[in-house]
């Protein structure tokens, strides 16, 4: 029988033994995020409250243990993975919405509060939360802030980081802040914007004071069908070129389809080489308005077909084969690497034959399903991990197509976050000088060298391959099918 | 897509071709859409309890990386297998395949305390396939119900004092108050309509003794709308608790005496094989899943399986007639959790209920959440079962609803339980009902307004 450590036994003598996870076998299970990065934690630490929260960034801080926060592990680019080992400070139990306020349409929430959680709270309400990731019906809003997510509607809503007001810190030295307020509009440095996509970097939030916008009155989604991507791409640039802001702009190519299509049934052509879902919404004159215009838009590329759902039953069926596209990839290959990147919108039709050609050269089969409305790429490469050398040649391919974003003036991450998996091209995009001023940032929230050790910064810091180390050894002892 | 193929036996710590399927497992993709759909991850808050949770220890199991050790399996006895992260998987991971997979492993590695071997062989064994001893049982409940002795036993809370086990059951027992279900009852009713068709019932092992009405209920819908309705008398438990238990041995064997039963000619099958239970349904179409490898039976087993229909999906499917009774009444509808993720029969029990003139439907906010019935994990693993239980009677009280209506006699009993525990002090709930019975009794009022 295997004996707690010294810190393990802390952390049991702190928030109870229901509440931490130490065995080996248990660990295994949160090795893994929604990507195929791993990192092998010491222990779990599932605090109810933000007294728990504190109490455990200073037990981790006396043992000088790294500190890795994670929500509901559905993150995309390696977050929440203990690359270091030490805590994980899981905060999944702290899941209540403790106040709705729809006159100033508002909701205080704690980080465990699921994102689908808080949409169906605000509806009874009137309002909607508008940041929606595909993951939404597990992703926790803690998450949500800690990637600065967005999702298909954060074309006109703009990223988690425009939805929140205020948010309660638990920082590296145990500290509980408040930062941010209520009115939107706090003199001074905006300091949530700071704490919002830091990754976890610069503390734990315990509370989240988010704003609610109001439902539309309409929604029209429309479904146009294309037969080249080209066409496709093209129709999207043509869109935001009429000043309209859609609610959302997807695009959807031939590959994403055949997965999609056998197991949801949404109606996407099998043989069309591209889709876009389109969505506007608003009041009911907009709506009819700027619909008409939209699909007199989508009808100028020669679709095959663009045809409208405006009940909310075929609506659902629609977006479910967008929000359901990545992980019914699953039938196609056992894995998938699914990136992240963002271009101006009008090299979208240039940048998708660049990726089209790079998943060939590197033999990849390639699904792109992506926010095309603000030129938010998000490639899937396809592979199976028991083939030998197909990890490597879907990394090495990944890293050619976030190079390709970069020389098109984009960026690495849209809403994913760079977290492990793209932390080393980070310095594509910013000069040794812009990263140290990161760092001084991170390092004004305090003693924050232990949260999230090995996230957004490149190699450096001792972290080496930590994470990939002990996966390659662990596949060499078991064989790759040892993990999930 | 390419699979390692397996290795050797020597090498793998699966003992029997039950085992979970190497490409199956290879389907989840992590991505952990599953968790907030799965009722144990909500209520124990740790990954180890979650769908994708218990896929990682299946694959770990799998390649060597860990033991079975007790932990291991407790996280896989805590599982509902209620099936609400299948219908929220995008990869179609058939995960209550891959957990009955891993218990008929633990079955077959003697994973089991002795004291639940032993329970186990004699009920799940000795009684639930025999149904004259399921019969004598029931007079036994019937006795110690009308004797006031039950009665006794809960008021004076002794039983729960004693054994706490033993009151959870007591808790959650049927009320044996009308007469048992004789198979020979269904081919005496006569199809009052022209016969369109040909169904044969299957009674199952509890109903005939627990809901008696239900099936009499059945058997008059049907025969309404033309279908003649027999019950064959060989049948038995269809052996889906044995199957969700791990026990496919036993399960196999209920299984080829129910085919032979049912479909003792392979030319001339009925035109469904009608099921009022859900969590017997599901199994049913499993059967040939379940012999797949049994040379003699693989193929009749198929057949048998592709003509199991629940009886709201068969209603919709053959159009049934809308009733004209009037039943004044607000209910909700709690899809069982065999109904809903695992047939995906969803729309059908709610039309049949929205076809009553003058009942109102009223949505829970999740209504295809688990009841916390699950079979007998009800009273394997009452704790976690309980506070399932009562998530689920906030829900059903928030709708404002006069009666709860499901599509499962294990749903039934456990809603039944949660309203005595729950509702005592806000208003008087009557039992919950299946929603054939309040069609038929529609059928039944407007009747009787046609005859005045």
């Amino acid at each position: 029988m295997k004996t707690p450590t010294p810190m393990v036994q802390d952390l049991i003598d702190a928030i109870g033994e229901q509440a931490v996870v130490w065995h080996d076998d248990d660990l295994l299970v949160y090795e893994y995020d929604g990507t195929i990065d791993r990192g092998n934690p010491d222990v779990i630490a599932l605090p109810a409250n933000t007294d728990d929260v504190v109490n455990l960034i200073k037990i981790a801080n006396r043992y000088d243990a790294p500190v890795t926060p994670r929500g509901a592990g559905t993150g995309l680019s390696g977050g929440a993975l203990a690359v270091k080992g030490g805590v994980i400070i899981g905060m999944n139990r702290m899941r209540n919405i403790l106040h709705v306020d729809p006159e100033n349409k508002t909701a205080l929430v704690q980080p465990g509060v699921v994102n689908l959680d808080l949409g169906a709270e605000a509806e009874r309400h009137g309002l909607a939360y508008a940041p929606d990731p595909s993951s939404q019906r597990a992703c926790t809003i803690g998450g949500n802030v800690a990637e600065n997510a967005g999702g298909p509607h954060t074309l006109a809503w703009g990223t988690t980081t425009n939805h929140v007001l205020a948010l309660e810190l638990v920082t590296a030295d145990g500290e509980v802040q408040w930062i941010g307020h209520e009115t939107r509009d706090e003199p001074g440095y905006d300091l949530v914007g700071c704490v919002v996509g830091s990754e976890g970097t610069v503390g734990i939030v315990t509370q989240v004071l988010v704003r609610l916008v109001p439902r539309p009155t309409a929604v029209r989604t429309m479904l146009a069908v294309y037969d080249s991507v080209r066409q496709a791409s093209n129709a999207v640039s043509a869109v935001v070129a009429s000043g309209i802001v859609p609610a959302a702009l997807e695009m959807i190519d031939k590959m994403t389809i055949a997965a999609v299509e056998p197991v949801l049934n949404t109606g996407f052509p099998l043989d069309a080489e591209a889709v876009l879902l389109v969505e506007v919404d608003g009041p009911e004159s907009q709506v009819e308005a700027e619909g008409a215009r939209v699909e007199g838009i989508l009808n100028r590329f020669e679709p095959r077909e663009v045809r409208s759902a405006t009940d909310p039953e075929e609506r659902e069926h629609l977006w479910a084969g967008r929000k359901g596209a990545i992980g019914a990839l699953g039938q196609i290959m056992p894995n998938y690497y699914l990136l992240d990147g963002v271009v101006p919108r009008t090299k979208l039709p240039d940048v998708l034959d660049g990726v089209y050609e790079i998943a060939e050269r590197y033999r990849l089969p390639v699904a792109n399903m992506f926010h095309a409305g603000d030129g938010n790429l998000h490639p899937c490469l396809l592979f199976d991990e028991l083939e030998p050398g197909a990890t490597e040649r879907v990394l090495d391919a990944g890293g050619e197509i976030m190079r390709l974003c970069v020389d098109a003036g984009g960026a690495i991450t849209g809403e994913h976050g760079v977290g492990l998996e793209k932390r080393d091209y980070l310095p594509w995009i910013f000069t040794e000088a812009d990263m140290d001023t990161m760092k001084s940032l991170r390092a004004a929230f305090g003693p924050t060298e232990n949260f999230n050790p090995c996230k957004i910064f490149p190699k450096g810091h001792g972290c080496g391959e930590a994470g990939h180390q002990h996966a390659q050894h662990q596949i060499a002892k078991f064989g790759p099918k040892a993990f999930v | 897509m390419s699979i390692a193929s397996p290795p050797p036996p020597s090498e793998t710590i699966w003992l029997t071709e039950d085992r979970p399927d190497a490409a199956e497992l290879g389907l989840c993709v992590h991505c952990g859409f599953c968790l907030n759909a799965c009722p144990t991850y909500h209520d124990l808050g740790v990954e180890t309890d979650s769908p994708r949770g218990r896929i990682a220890l299946m694959r770990g199991l799998d390649s060597g990386r860990i033991e079975w050790s007790p932990r291991v399996q407790q996280h896989f006895d805590q599982c509902l297998q209620c099936r609400a992260c299948e219908t929220a998987c995008p990869s179609k991971v058939p995960y209550g395949r891959l957990m009955e997979a891993t218990r008929a492993e633990a079955f077959a590695h003697d994973k089991w305390p002795r004291r639940q071997r032993i329970i186990w062989r004699l009920i799940m064994r000795g009684l639930f396939p025999y149904p004259r001893r399921m019969r004598l049982a029931g007079y036994g409940l019937m006795l110690y119900q009308r004797t006031g002795l039950q009665a006794v036993v809960r008021r004076t809370g002794l039983l729960r004092r004693f054994a706490p086990r033993l009151a959870d059951i007591d808790e959650l027992s049927p009320v044996a108050d009308k007469p048992f279900y004789a198979t020979n009852e269904a081919g005496n009713v006569r199809p009052t309509h022209p016969v369109r068709g040909r169904a044969a019932l299957v009674t199952g092992c509890m109903m005939p003794l627990a809901y008696p009405e239900t099936h009499r209920a059945t058997v008059r819908v049907f025969t309404r709308n033309g279908i003649a309705v027999d019950a064959p008398d060989a049948q038995v438990c269809c052996g889906a608790l044995h199957a969700h238990g791990g026990d496919v041995e036993a399960a196999r064997e209920l299984a080829k005496r129910n085919i032979d039963a049912f479909t003792p000619e392979s030319d001339d099958l009925p035109d469904a094989i009608l099921i009022n239970a859900a969590g017997c349904g599901s199994h049913l179409k499993e059967y040939g899943h379940l012999l797949r490898n049994d040379p003699d039976y693989k193929e009749r087993a198929a057949a048998f399986a592709a003509r199991v229909r629940d009886v709201h999906e068969y209603l919709v499917e053959i159009g049934f007639e809308s009733p004209h009774g009037r039943i004044e009444r607000t209910v909700t509808y709690q899809d069982s959790c065999h109904l809903s993720h695992a047939q995906n029969v969803r729309s059908a029990p709610r039309e049949v209920l929205r076809s009553i003139p003058g009942l109102t439907l009223s949505e829970m906010r999740k209504p295809d959440k688990c009841c916390g019935s699950a079979g007998i994990y009800s009273v394997v693993q009452s704790e976690i079962s309980q506070r399932v239980l009562a998530e689920k009677m906030e829900d059903v009280l928030a709708t404002n609803a006069e009666q709860v209506c499901t599509a499962n006699p294990g749903c039934m009993l456990q809603l039944d339980a949660g309203i005595a525990r729950f509702d005592d002090e806000r208003r008087m709930m009557p039992r919950s009902t299946h929603a054939i019975e309040l069609l038929d009794e529609a059928y039944r009022l407007g009747n009787e307004g046609e005859s005045r």
